[in-house]
């Protein structure tokens, strides 16, 4: 099958009960997108299909053919960072940044569905990623960061 | 030096009983410094100085050997080495080093001293001082305990100041003028005319210099790093997807591994393979100490084939059901088990049989760490060593499992440490890496990358110590007068020595941790007996350890007390507290949250004052009880680690702490039944989740003697806290976590 990742055209010959979690870490070498409970619990294999937030680990490839998925590393280089991004470097969100990369793919979904979110939705559409270093005060002043320069 | 080593390594302990063997090695070990692991591995010109430091014509790299599991301590390292070296962010790399003794942990030896922290003392001093000649000649290279900052505040800073002073030397000699008119700024040393010698420039003529010894560190007046805001060194990479961990890495040829071992950590009876050695990019299926490796060609591939095989375990070594622990628990409150009296002010039995006797009985079960990397492990064996690419916090001993595994001296095992994704103390563990070890030594010559699924890392999971502690109190004329509190728990500590094949005899100081150092010296009695559960789950160290347990139990159980006395729980913890450091974050935290203002409908608010590693904690949490459950709407913090080093991280981790702390005293347990942890992901250990954080408001204080670390210290008051602010809104008293048990929440 065929999918498109960050914009490049990839022909997959693997099984159609492969999340395309593993296509992209083990298959494809995108290693930002991270495996941490394949049950769609933590939310760290957050990436965009046809633009919306997905869990990675549960999308069979076979269910995928023609899809375009965005990756974290499909989001802009380092010294042209997507406006999310430059607001979690800004807020120094990360501790130990494993859950960063899908905590990020979630949160420009919810700014893109709504670029001024209350609070309660923050809490609401970020509350399944799962951060064990608890950075989530720094999250949320990330998101509104972002929010308010994305609207502006 | 290895036998020594051995030696060392065999008698290390923490506790009393080490300080008579440390001495034993005599002052001419202690003195002499360990050689600098970095001279084996220069470049042609390349320079170093120190173990810390080494510069070539093209590159400035500092060696921080502290392991980063996410609390930014690369980032601290080589900000208090850049300080003196006069190099600014972003002019440097840095490496963790090869494992070294030249990397021990002198600040693991105040830890280990069972003194109080604020005791200056001839005796805990010497004790230290002891403790710490013996870390230095065992070589203990360690990350944990919050000592990465306490150890590298001094050393490093040292360290930077003694490259910076000998690449004067180097300019002086290459220009001619002498080093007292040379200034260094920004990786060059400074001419009086102004021209730049950029250091890398230097490192040619460095190289064949003794470095400085006679240095002096700056002022803190001075200081352009230390102590400011500055982007830390990895937040560009994690928040770009380009941090690599070691569930990232790829070594050319591996293989993919995953393995099941006996969920009830004892040996395997029998295994069916044929089902899974059919699937997909199966390469084998091998037998391995209590379990089985599968070797395929992809992650996935290895979890799926890894559980079709059907495999018959041998029962647990321990009671099967979780009623049994805590029956085992329940009845170590005997003298047989008396691990310390640890703390006997006035005259708790006496005072209580004399009183109307208030108790109170408190639990804290098995949590796991679960960070949310899963272990994993890359590891090549050769004829001639071995070679291990994975993030853990005790390098030595990593070397041993491997060489105990391989058959190779510990100094043929190359250790390339990773960042990790989290760790809270599971990355101090070595089951993992013996497990890799075992796989590719089968398979000689070809890396094997070893990967949990997230279910074999939940049932391998070493918890935290489950624990109780019953206190009986008095109270007389609104005060509190007589805590006699005895805490019964299982040694972590001992269980993590075991599985390293080292004693741990003498009293293990974290079972009654956060509460024999309570710093309630003027109670009129205050009696601390702490015994030893014998072992049943194996435990291990979880972020903030016997704090984690003993900051629940004891101020709980003053909570309870306070308000029997009906005084007010700040004004009269601040009566019962004989340290200044402590009693000014206390009044901190009063301040920053308008302590006594009036509160709203259905509010409640609660205090806990904890110190551990040497940080006293203050926390005020404030609740709100809601037809749907208890909300926690604000925590506020009041810290003091001395020194600050790094603001922001600082406030990071702190925060992180509490929702650390929170998490888990609301939602998290590890029950056993039929010998076998219940909690298989994280949908049933979550720990705290964005909805239910609270706004958490952060001030650190500067008055601590020492400077300290800060990852663990929010951790233990959090739960106590928010026992009694539910304790205030709903007058009903949690004792036992997790809460979620006990009472609903948002």
């Amino acid at each position: 099958m065929r999918i498109t990742v960050n914009g490049t055209s990839h022909e997959v010959d693997v099984e159609p009960d492969m999340p395309l979690l593993w296509v992209l870490r083990d298959e494809l070498g995108l290693t930002g997108t991270k495996y941490g409970c394949g049950i769609a619990q933590c939310g760290a294999c957050t990436v965009h299909v046809d633009g919306l937030a997905v869990r990675a680990c549960q999308h069979p490839i076979g269910t995928l053919d023609g899809a375009r998925i965005t990756t974290i590393e499909g989001l802009g280089e380092e010294d042209s960072v997507h406006p999310v991004q430059r607001a979690w470097i800004e807020t120094q969100v990360a501790q130990c940044g494993y859950c960063q990369s899908g905590q990020i793919m979630q949160a420009i979904s919810l700014l893109e569905g709504d670029p001024n979110p209350s609070d309660e939705t923050i809490d609401r559409l970020m509350s399944g990623n799962l951060c064990r270093c608890g950075t989530y005060p720094r999250i949320r002043a990330a998101v509104r960061l972002a929010a308010s320069r994305m609207g502006a | 030096m290895g036998t020594l080593r051995k030696v060392g390594r065999r008698a290390f302990l923490i506790g009393s009983a080490a300080i008579a063997g440390g001495v034993a090695f005599g002052t001419f070990m202690v003195a002499r410094p360990h050689a600098n692991p970095l001279e084996d591995g220069l470049a042609e010109d390349e320079a170093t100085f120190n173990p810390w430091v080494k510069i070539s014509a093209d590159r400035i790299t500092l060696i921080t050997p502290h392991a980063d599991i996410g609390q930014g301590v690369v980032h601290m390292q080589a900000t208090l080495i850049a300080e003196e070296l006069d190099l600014d962010h972003g002019q440097f790399l840095t490496e963790y080093g090869p494992p070294s003794p030249a990397y021990y942990n002198h600040a693991f030896a105040a830890e280990g001293a069972p003194f109080l922290s604020t005791d200056t003392s001839l005796g805990a001093e010497t004790a230290r001082a002891a403790l710490g000649a013996f870390v230095k000649v065992t070589g203990l290279q360690g990350t944990g305990g919050s000592t990465s900052t306490p150890d590298s505040f001094d050393k490093l800073r040292q360290a930077g100041a003694v490259a910076r002073e000998t690449l004067k030397l180097a300019a002086a000699e290459v220009s001619g003028i002498a080093v007292n008119e040379l200034k260094t700024e920004s990786g060059a040393v400074v001419l009086p005319d102004g021209t730049r010698l950029p250091y890398t420039d230097l490192a040619a003529t460095a190289a064949t210099l003794d470095p400085v010894q006679q240095v002096t560190l700056r002022s803190p007046d001075r200081w352009r790093l230390i102590g400011k805001p500055s982007e830390r060194r990895d937040v560009v990479a994690k928040s770009t997807g380009r941090q690599l961990y070691g569930i990232d890495l790829e070594v050319p040829g591996m293989v993919h591994a995953t393995v099941r071992t006996n969920p009830r950590r004892a040996a395997m009876l029998g295994y069916d393979a044929s089902a899974a050695r059919d699937m997909p990019g199966v390469r084998d299926i091998i037998e391995i100490t209590n379990g089985i490796a599968v070797l395929a060609d992809n992650t996935w591939r290895a979890f799926q084939a890894a559980r079709a095989v059907e495999i018959d375990w041998a029962p647990a070594p321990y009671p099967p059901e979780q009623a049994d622990h805590w029956a085992e628990v329940a009845r170590s409150f005997t003298e047989d088990r008396l691990d310390r009296l640890w703390r006997d002010i006035g005259d708790a039995g006496a005072a209580l049989s004399a009183a109307e006797v208030i108790e109170a009985e408190y639990r804290t079960p098995y949590v796991a760490h679960q960070p949310l990397e899963p272990l994993n492990a890359i590891v090549r064996v050769t004829d001639d060593g071995a070679e291990v690419w994975t993030g853990h916090q005790t390098p030595g001993f990593l070397q041993q499992v491997v060489a105990d595994v391989t058959g190779h001296e510990p100094d043929a095992v190359v250790f390339h440490n990773q960042h990790s994704g989290g760790s809270f103390g599971h990355r101090l563990e070595l089951d993992f890496v013996r497990q890799a070890a075992e796989i590719a030594t089968r398979l000689s010559g070809t890396p094997i990358k070893m990967t949990y699924a997230r279910e074999e890392d939940f049932v391998q999971d070493f918890p935290r110590h489950i624990g109780m502690a019953r206190g009986r109190g008095a109270i007389r004329d609104g005060q509190v007068r007589t805590i006699d509190i005895q805490v019964a728990a299982v040694s972590a500590l001992r269980s993590q020595f075991r599985r390293l094949g080292q004693p741990s005899p003498g009293p293990d100081l974290q079972i009654p941790a956060g509460v024999w150092n309570a710093p309630y010296g003027n109670l009129s009695d205050f009696r601390v007996r702490a015994y030893a559960v014998p072992e049943l789950a194996p435990t291990s160290s979880w972020r903030s350890v016997g704090a984690s347990s003993g900051g629940f139990y004891i101020e709980s159980f003053l909570d309870e007390l306070i308000r029997a006395a009906g005084a007010d729980p700040i004004d009269e913890r601040l009566r019962l507290i004989d340290s200044p450091v402590a009693a000014e974050v206390l009044r901190t935290v009063a301040e920053m949250s308008d302590w006594g203002a009036p509160l709203g409908e259905g509010k409640g608010r609660g205090v806990a004052l904890v110190e551990s590693f040497g940080v006293p904690v203050a926390e005020v949490v404030e609740v709100t009880n809601t037809p749907d459950g208890i909300r926690v709407d604000k925590v506020w913090v009041a810290a003091d680690a001395g020194m600050i080093v790094d603001p922001v991280n600082t406030e990071n981790q702190i925060q992180g702490g509490v929702v650390w702390g929170l998490g888990h005293a609301i939602n998290s347990e590890v029950t056993y039944s039929d010998g076998i942890a219940q909690q298989t992901n994280y949908h049933a250990a979550e720990g705290m989740r964005l909805y239910q954080t609270p706004q958490i408001e952060v001030r650190t204080l500067t008055n601590n003697r020492t400077v300290r670390g800060i990852g663990e210290p929010p951790v233990p008051p959090a739960a106590p806290a928010l026992a009694n602010a539910i304790f205030d809104a709903t007058g009903q008293r949690l004792r036992e976590m997790p809460f979620h048990n006990f009472i609903r929440f948002v």
